[in-house]
């Protein structure tokens, strides 16, 4: 059996695949890379020849048009491709809209790679997949056991309570352009919501290429467009970096609100000022993470970004190898 | 123990004094006697535990949790309260409803030490996580809310109407959980008697003095006195009762046996606790060896005898000084001084002068040790409780400077804990670097950030949450003075250190020597 590093090896450029001659994910521009979802720190423009789901090459080119890549080859989830004599299949992350597993396979050694995914349902995209394999290359950005998300249902129902509270006030949520945006939309409108809801201008490509693949968010109105009084009792979606910024000034009384998986530590809640923090994440939390290297059992477990000792540490107390790839470049913030 | 526990969080994350008082004037309209009084007492710090450590609830913790895990949690959360509200393994089936609070706080002030570790373990059960927070914040004693003691007090008085002066008088005389304050705040009980005796009475407070607006002001409308370098007191006596104060209306008696023992007069007054040997003010740091003590032994004692240097009487027996003018509370004090002679006391003497020039100059160069600064009062002002803008200046010594290394660097807590917000700073002893001591604030948010960025590009060595660095950046530390200690290799310490400056563009080989610092030492 081909040894594990001789398929797989982290290089400043990423993991890197010798005999399929292609990296995962890169951070710098290389000839043949597979992306495994459309967010800025696992997508990055100008390499040669890029595979991905048809939904992460279309969010690629809404993003980055003609730098996504000079050749952009789409491979469905399920789908086999033989690359140099490697076997590559994409399986679903449960991430974002598009994100993919990346499986790659040669003589009888399997490796998976998850990118970022999470274990929860979510309206927006299919559910991660477990593919059983030797080797699992596992995010860490939620990897202590103080991050344990909340249900979904009970942050909107904490968002929808304090809209009751202060219905004279606008609520300004941040989210992510790309996921959380969308997922929040939709899980308001399962939770009955059923008013417009007001969009910064940054927002707006991604939610209709999200309704351009078959998901319905409701009816969304711009921010732009509408008086300052009319958006009292009101949500507002912006993305993080708006919150505290001069832009909000055309809101009547915000209250700022932020769906992110950091929001379950405080003192993050703090930092960005947030009055009202929804523990709302795209990642697996901690139970998520160690449920889900339980369920593959892989002999072997390599740990990519976030808080690798910890769960480096957990897998090596169930008696699996396991270490941490010290891969840079990964933007722990968009989560 | 829900509602309680919502308003801590919520109060947690609201920035807006405003909004603060909203939300506890709120809670307070909402929850029943007694769970409010005693909300009411931790937002206080009128609740304390004697056996209640956080030691305890590691313990628990340390017994559910594997401590590689809950270290690393513990370093990345920077709380111990909430790394463990958070990590805490609760049982899916919770076999408890969860407490109230006035459960909470009688179970916790009555039960023995043995019975504790279980009654926390199932009310940890019981609760959810921001309970679970809540719990620990109220046993431990640190609420850490940014809700002082006077704003709930202020939010109490908003609930019922009242003016928080009005509160404050009546307030030592009550006990948690303040049924009859809560009576009372509702129009439906008498206002509680005033203490007569050994009542803490709000304490008067100075605005800092903008030098530019001195040109302005009247000489001769002012007095003028030394601010001495001890800790604010008010002297509170009576019926043979004797409390002192802090200014924050804290009862600090307890470490001040040899001072209150000999107290055989019935007065408030206003002065500053100081240690004092041979009439001459000690350095600061022989009053900290007093301080934050429960009971204090008479080797200390002698060591360090404290007396308090007088600025200004409230209360003459039952006669209510507190309207008349500072210049008659100024006659008033000096006869009713010189009439007893109190041991362990002694008078503030004023500072004459004929104008501001000639008051800077006194202050650049005081003639007398233990001196912070000046204060300013207007001779007509009467003794309002709080900070008042106009009647009181203090104008304090320039701060000193020193050019300090970086040294290490290490994670805030709380609203920092992703930032290496602590920094520890050495001067050349030689060719050697030797920590002097560790500032945490004087910088901007911005500066903060590039702080934060440059320790990270410039880490040498990591020690847990510590990281050493190289020595490449000079900070200019400014400090109020310097005091020997064995607690630092350079054997000296700094007092109050924050930061003034980034100097970015100075080398590290031109930052101060250690010579620099031992000439400010007192009596050097």
């Amino acid at each position: 059996m081909l040894r594990p590093e001789d398929l797989l090896r982290p290089t400043p450029a990423g993991l890197y695949c010798p005999p399929g001659d292609f990296h995962i994910d890169p951070v710098r521009p290389v000839a043949r890379a597979i992306v495994t979802h459309g967010h800025a720190d696992h997508a990055r423009p100008g390499h040669g020849a890029v595979l991905a789901t048809p939904a992460t090459l279309d969010i690629m080119a809404l993003r980055m048009g003609d730098e996504a890549g000079r050749e952009r080859q789409p491979l469905d989830y399920g789908e086999r491709l033989d690359l140099n004599g490697v076997d590559v299949r994409l399986a679903p992350a449960g991430h974002v809209l598009g994100s993919a597993q990346v499986a790659v396979e040669r003589d009888g050694c399997r490796i998976v790679v998850s990118g970022d995914y999470k274990r929860r349902p979510d309206p927006t995209c299919p559910a991660f997949e477990p593919v059983p394999c030797d080797v699992f290359v596992s995010e860490a950005t939620f990897a202590l056991p103080v991050f344990r998300h909340p249900p979904d249902a009970d942050e909107i129902a904490k968002l929808l309570a304090s809209m009751r509270l202060f219905p004279e006030r606008c609520h300004l949520l941040g989210v992510y352009a790309l996921g959380k945006a969308q997922r929040v939309l939709a899980l308001l409108r399962q939770a009955g919501y059923d008013a417009p809801i007001y969009l910064h201008g940054a927002l707006t490509a991604m939610c209709d290429l999200y309704r351009r693949h078959g998901i319905d968010l409701g009816e969304l109105r711009l921010v732009a467009d509408t008086d300052k009084a009319d958006l009292a009792g009101r949500l507002v979606l912006a993305p993080p970096s708006a919150l505290q910024d001069r832009w909000t000034r055309r809101l009547p009384d915000p209250l700022p609100a932020f769906a992110s998986g950091w929001m379950g530590v405080r003192a993050r809640a703090r930092q960005r000022a947030v009055e009202l923090p929804l523990i709302i994440s795209d990642h697996a939390d901690w139970d998520e993470l160690t449920a889900t290297t339980d369920e593959l059992a892989p002999a072997e477990i390599w740990v990519t970004h976030g808080r690798e000792e910890a769960l480096v540490h957990y897998a090596r107390g169930r008696g699996q190898r396991a270490r941490a790839l010290a891969l840079v470049g990964y933007d722990e913030d968009a989560a | 123990m829900k509602a309680f526990a919502g308003l801590l969080d919520r109060l947690s994350f609201q920035p807006q004094r405003l909004g603060k008082l909203r939300l506890i004037e709120d809670y307070f309209a909402a929850t029943p006697d007694p769970d409010r009084g005693y909300a009411l007492a931790a937002m206080t710090r009128g609740l304390t535990f004697r056996h209640a450590k956080p030691a305890l609830i590691r313990g628990l913790v340390a017994e559910r949790v594997d401590p590689v895990l809950f270290e690393l949690s513990y370093d990345y959360v920077g709380d111990l309260a909430e790394t463990v509200a958070l990590i805490w393994p609760a049982p899916a089936d919770a076999a408890a409803p969860p407490p109230s609070l006035a459960e909470v706080v009688t179970r916790l002030r009555d039960a023995g030490k043995a019975e504790l570790p279980g009654l926390l373990a199932g009310w940890l059960d019981a609760l959810d996580v921001t309970g679970r927070w809540a719990l620990i914040k109220l046993m431990t004693g640190g609420l850490r809310i940014g809700v002082s003691a006077r704003l709930a007090k202020t939010a109490f008085a908003g609930f019922g109407g009242l003016s928080v002066d009005e509160v404050e008088e009546v307030w030592h005389g009550q006990a948690p959980p303040y049924a009859a304050l809560f009576a009372w705040a509702e129009g439906r009980g008498d206002r509680p008697a005033v203490r007569a005796a050994g009542g803490f009475r709000p304490v008067m407070l100075a605005q800092p003095l903008d030098e530019a607006e001195l040109s302005g002001l009247d000489p001769s409308a002012y007095l003028a006195e030394w601010k001495w370098d001890g800790i604010r007191v008010q002297l509170s006596a009576g019926d043979g009762v004797v409390r002192l104060y802090s200014r924050t209306g804290e009862d600090i008696g307890g470490g001040f046996p040899d001072l209150l023992s000999a107290v055989d007069f019935g007065a408030v007054l206003d002065g500053e606790l100081l240690v004092i040997r041979d009439h001459a003010v000690a350095p600061f740091a022989d009053l900290q060896k007093r301080l934050n003590r429960k009971t204090v032994s008479g080797k200390l004692q002698r060591e360090f005898p404290v007396g308090v240097r007088l600025y200004d009487i409230l209360f003459d027996a039952g006669d209510d000084l507190r309207e008349r003018p500072l210049g008659d509370r100024r006659n008033r004090l000096e006869a009713w001084f010189a009439a007893r002679r109190p041991a362990g006391f002694d008078l503030s003497p004023l500072v004459p002068f004929d104008d501001w020039p000639a008051l800077a100059d006194l202050r650049r160069a005081p003639p007398v040790d233990g001196v912070e600064g000046l204060m300013l009062k207007r001779r007509d002002s009467a003794y309002v409780a709080g900070r008042p803008k106009g009647p009181w200046f203090k104008w304090k010594r320039d701060p000193l400077l020193a050019d300090a290394v970086l040294m290490y660097a290490q994670r805030g807590h709380g609203k920092r804990s992703s930032y290496y917000s602590d920094y520890t700073f050495g001067v050349w002893r030689g060719n050697e670097l030797v920590p002097v001591g560790k500032a945490y604030f004087g910088f901007t948010d911005a500066e903060l950030v590039e702080l934060d960025r440059w320790v990270r590009n410039h880490t040498t060595n990591r020690f847990g949450p510590v990281r050493e660095v190289s020595r490449g950046l000079v900070l200019e530390v400014a400090f109020d003075g310097v005091q020997r200690s064995g607690r630092h290799k350079s054997g000296l310490a700094l007092r109050f250190p924050r930061i003034s400056r980034i100097r970015w563009d100075k080398p590290a080989a031109e930052a101060d020597v250690i010579e620099a610092l031992l000439s400010h030492l007192p009596g050097a």
